[in-house]
């Protein structure tokens, strides 16, 4: 039986590299100041699945995400490295989702592709830093889970032994499939895109997509099957409207505010022996230390 | 019911640092409520940890003693809190987010479909309007974090789900011993009941815990090291300063990303929370999510070569120098001045 393998990912804004112009004057976050990228910790799953299907021929890689129209972009970015397809979980009715209501889409999404052996996902998104849609993706779909992934070596008689790296140690445990596995930032870097799968797949599309595209491709999508990215709405993965987006979510945001510090009376002294002969004094004396 | 619950970690039955400090703001957030608060210990050999939480303020402990239940798996830990929150029906829940909370409290929450918010900073209690369906919630908890990489902080509320979950990093809470002679009840449970042989699917094949060996959170002087130092070299002044005035070194996290300072000392939002009694930044910006992380410190001394480091607004000394030239000189007269 060759191993089929789901990586879950998601299309972020990139808040490691936030400049000043990221937030708008009301406080909130200006979205198209922050480019969006392949969550970092996905990246380094689907590295996780690419080595499975290396170490087991016949193996496949699907990857999962769900977002707007331009999430169609995660999905290349898995072609280009070597997965097999991808799904495109898009609608309104996803909007607003906490974890639970996402995890929720993303499980009805996965009973659709119904045949899997190991999800993979990262450990969190840098967008919300929760690293709970793993968990709740495996218990929506009543699986056990394996979190804080480094590194997975064995795949044998229907089990798997993984290394988890955890706050002050690791740990390495074996476990039935399937399962679900988030992967830890620690594990290895995902490998580059591939010069002649970005040539195969660059002019993929969803249906969405194909729309605005130019008349000269539009044939290449009937001649070339795997050109074609599967777009799925609420309705395409017999999800309950009512389970989704904001309806689904039991978490409201109540209040956003900037962070402002309260600025103190500071005092400026200069590197020379005397200031600092005097500072030490001045800690000494009040007990701050000695 | 409808109590606080706190779910503890214990490694070898020793109840760690963050379930404490999340018992101590559970025993607050009980009071404002006037409900009790009350704390799980799942795993093996429990015997001591009713000493260990009582004086916290618990007024129940949940014992599940079971071999099988050390060290702890994903199943049946979640068995155990589902079940037993099926009964209890608690208002608030509570645990670490460590690498234990954070992989049981998400599959807890979406078993019982109730709302989770992860790494709070600030927990309390208040009111909210629901303006369309003209409905007040009264005494909803309110679970507030940063977000978007720690530069705006969110208000989260579960109107309508319970329990109310929440995760806190350790260091975030203070803790504190309400009364050494606090009495509470332990309620033990036979594990059979709550969770199933099918639970025990993960083998744990190898497990290396280290103790924690800084103790950074604790100590009443740090030096905090940035990417402004520059090199691990540089690093070691920091430490040669630490073991002169008797303090400890804590890092950014762009200082512990370069390799200059291990992951365990790293101060702020995704590292711990600290509140010495003196703080010395050593070229430290101060981005926000270092700042959160010690922004409550008594005394904060900048050394920076950058005059115009956001981190000189909240401190009450600026020097304005490299840490090669001010770091030597603070030990030189910190030894003439103590002789």
């Amino acid at each position: 039986m060759s191993l089929r393998i789901i990586v879950l990912a998601k299309q972020v804004p990139d808040t490691r590299n936030v400049g000043k112009d990221a937030m708008k004057a009301d406080g909130t976050v200006n979205r198209a100041a922050l480019p969006a990228i392949f969550n970092p910790e996905d990246l380094n799953a689907l590295e996780q699945a690419l080595r499975l299907k290396d170490a087991h021929p016949g193996a496949t890689v699907t990857l999962l995400t769900m977002g707007p129209g331009r999430a169609a972009e995660i999905i290349r970015e898995g072609l280009y490295r070597g997965a097999d397809g991808g799904f495109l979980l898009t609608d309104r009715a996803f909007a607003g989702a906490d974890t639970l209501a996402t995890s929720y889409a993303l499980s009805m999404a996965i009973r659709k592709i119904k045949e899997y052996d190991i999800i993979l996902c990262g450990r969190q998104a840098i967008d919300g830093d929760t690293a709970q849609v793993g968990p709740q993706v495996a218990e929506k779909l009543g699986l056990n889970q394996v979190t804080y992934a480094e590194d997975i070596f064995n795949v044998k008689d229907g089990k798997v032994t993984v290394k988890r790296r955890l706050e002050r140690g690791i740990e390495i445990v074996e476990a039935p499939l399937p399962i679900v596995v988030t992967v830890n930032g620690s594990a290895p870097d995902c490998r580059p895109r591939n010069a002649k799968l970005v040539q195969k797949y660059k002019h993929a599309k969803t249906v969405t997509e194909k729309q605005e595209a130019t008349a000269d491709y539009l044939e290449l999508f009937s001649t070339r099957p795997y050109l074609n990215l599967q777009e799925w709405s609420v309705a395409d993965v017999n999800a309950d409207v009512k389970q989704c987006g904001l309806s689904g979510s039991p978490t409201k945001v109540k209040r956003i505010e900037n962070v402002i510090f309260q600025a103190k009376e500071s005092k400026t002294l200069l590197p020379t022996d005397g200031a600092i002969d005097e500072l030490m004094k001045e800690l000494i004396a009040n007990h701050t230390i000695g | 019911m409808n109590n606080i619950f706190v779910y503890c970690e214990i490694e070898d039955g020793i109840v760690a640092d963050v379930s404490l400090e999340l018992l101590t703001k559970g025993r607050s957030l009980a009071n404002t409520l006037g409900c009790k608060l009350e704390a799980v210990a799942a795993g093996h050999k429990l015997e001591s940890v009713g000493k260990q939480v009582f004086p916290y303020g618990v007024d129940v402990l949940h014992v599940f003693d079971d071999a099988r239940l050390f060290p702890y798996t994903s199943l049946p830990h979640t068995s155990v809190l589902v079940n037993l929150f099926k009964e209890e029906q608690p208002q608030i829940a509570f645990m670490g987010a460590t690498s234990i909370g954070r992989d049981l409290g998400p599959r807890v929450s979406s078993a019982l479909g109730s709302g989770l918010t992860a790494d709070c900073t600030s927990l309390e209690i208040g009111n909210h309007e629901e303006r369309k369906e003209n409905k007040i919630y009264e005494n909803l908890l309110y679970q507030i974090r940063p977000a978007f990489g720690g530069n705006i902080v969110a208000t989260i509320i579960n109107p309508d789900c319970r329990p109310q979950m929440a995760t806190v990093r350790e260091g975030v809470m203070k803790k504190e011993i309400v009364d050494p002679a606090y009495k509470g009840e332990t309620k033990t449970y036979d594990v059979s009941k709550f969770v199933n042989d099918t639970d025990f699917v993960v083998k744990v094949i190898e497990r290396h815990i280290e103790k924690s060996k800084t103790n950074i959170k604790g100590s009443p002087i740090i030096i905090g090291g940035g990417y402004g130092v520059g090199s691990k070299e540089n690093f070691k002044l920091l430490h040669d300063l630490a073991a002169v005035i008797g303090g400890e070194v804590g890092a950014s996290r762009a200082a512990v990303d370069a390799g200059f300072c291990e992951h365990d000392r790293q101060i702020g939002q995704t590292g711990v929370t600290v509140r010495p009694k003196l703080y010395i930044a050593c070229g430290i910006s101060g981005q926000i999510q270092h700042i959160a992380g010690m922004q409550e410190s008594s005394i904060i001394i900048s050394v920076n070569n950058d005059p115009a480091a956001p981190i000189n607004t909240i401190a009450d000394y600026v020097i304005t120098g490299t840490v090669e030239e001010v770091i030597p000189k603070m030990i030189k007269y910190y030894k003439q001045n103590t002789k």
